[in-house]
């Protein structure tokens, strides 16, 4: 039960200081899962980390419930989930209940205005990193112009995008293997 | 039902989301389009500026905040549920083979056709946002006068914060605090 208790609130600490998801993270559960508490090693947070990457979820949750998984089983992991879940959960409902009192509000108005700019100038900053390392060859621009043409255009619904792209990657990737052998 | 169908549309968002917190937008996009009084597209913007200047992963706080403005403060709980349940049932799966999983040929390669896509959805996404940031679409139909088509200040904005973003690195709450403080600043102005 003790340790219960200090899973969620590691994770709920973490989560309620940590501008910026999963990435901003990292080096908080080091300092307090690998160096204080000697939970997980190094590596393996690591691990964690690149395993979050390539499945479905956040980063950050997917990282809790690994931690909670290995100290505690099924109760640990949901345990820990709930923990870096929790402040956020608290702090958006009272920001999106204050807001919504305030949002008639020439001001708040004008605000939003230039933040929705700012907004588009972090999401051309994400597509630009992701480009660069993520589509590196003539394959990866011709599935990335493909996406971007069916969802714009077509409207083609992202679950179908990411599906039809899963088996783009295993097809393509099979094709050279089998061109590269003698 | 609402709460069923918030359930279940984060649920899948969970599921198909890969790859960090921007990549639950072409999601959030598609959800608006179908559940018109959820949210609008011009909400998404602001849930996405809450959600980067408030602590917490950026994916569970756009939920929390969707399922908010949708059904209340039980709306948010649910969709925050349905969010992290598939990574929780996945994981869960995953940490009883980890070595197997880490070492798959087969996940490296669906990533190669993975990667690029979840770009360009992100992509997609962004198109829209400067659809409604930087152009004003309603004010040219309603005029037609070719000229309303750009909201000039926005643009102005967006070349300025897009050259200071990447010479000066700050956490994006320091931009999207400058820019709310510019809008309203210019607010009566233009």
């Amino acid at each position: 039960m003790k340790e219960l208790l200090e899973l969620f609130w590691i994770f709920c600490k973490t989560g309620a200081v940590t501008f910026g998801g999963g990435y901003a993270m990292l080096p908080m559960f080091q300092n307090e899962l690998v160096y204080k508490r000697h939970w997980v090693t190094e590596e393996e947070i690591l691990d964690y980390y690149a395993i979050g990457q390539c499945t479905p979820g956040i980063i950050a949750v997917n990282t809790a419930t690994f931690v909670g998984y290995k100290r505690k089983g099924v109760s640990g992991a949901l345990i820990a989930t709930a923990g870096i879940v929790f402040p956020s959960l608290v702090i958006i409902t009272i920001i999106a209940a204050f807001i919504q009192n305030f949002a008639d509000l020439e001001i708040v108005q004008n605000a939003f205005e230039g933040i929705r700019v700012a907004v588009s100038v972090l999401i051309a900053n994400a597509v630009i990193n992701l480009w660069k390392s993520g589509v590196k060859d003539k394959a990866g621009v011709f599935a990335f112009f493909v996406v971007l043409v069916m969802s714009l255009w077509f409207n083609l619904s992202p679950i179908l995008i990411v599906i039809f792209a899963v088996l783009f990657g295993v097809i393509i990737m099979k094709v050279k293997r089998r061109g590269e052998r003698p | 039902m609402t709460y069923l169908l918030l359930f279940y549309e984060f649920f899948k968002t969970g599921l198909f989301a890969i790859g960090g917190g921007m990549a639950t937008i072409p999601f959030l996009y598609e959800i608006s389009q179908r559940y018109p009084a959820w949210f609008s597209e011009a909400m998404i913007l602001d849930m996405i500026a809450i959600s980067e200047s408030t602590p917490g992963p950026i994916g569970i706080n756009m939920a929390t905040y969707a399922g908010f403005r949708t059904a209340g403060v039980l709306g948010g709980v649910v969709a925050t549920t349905g969010l992290v349940l598939p990574s929780i049932i996945i994981i869960i799966i995953i940490a009883n083979f980890l070595e197997r999983f880490k070492d798959s040929q087969l996940v490296k390669d669906a990533f190669y056709g993975l990667r690029p896509a979840v770009t360009a959805l992100i992509a997609a996404a962004g198109f829209n946002v400067i659809k409604v940031s930087l152009l004003n679409l309603d004010l040219y139909q309603t005029s037609g006068m070719l000229s309303n088509v750009f909201n000039i200040k926005g643009i102005l904005l967006f070349a300025v914060l897009f050259f200071l973003t990447n010479k000066i690195e700050r956490h994006p709450v320091v931009y999207i605090g400058a820019a709310a403080l510019f809008g309203v600043c210019t607010g009566n102005i233009f």
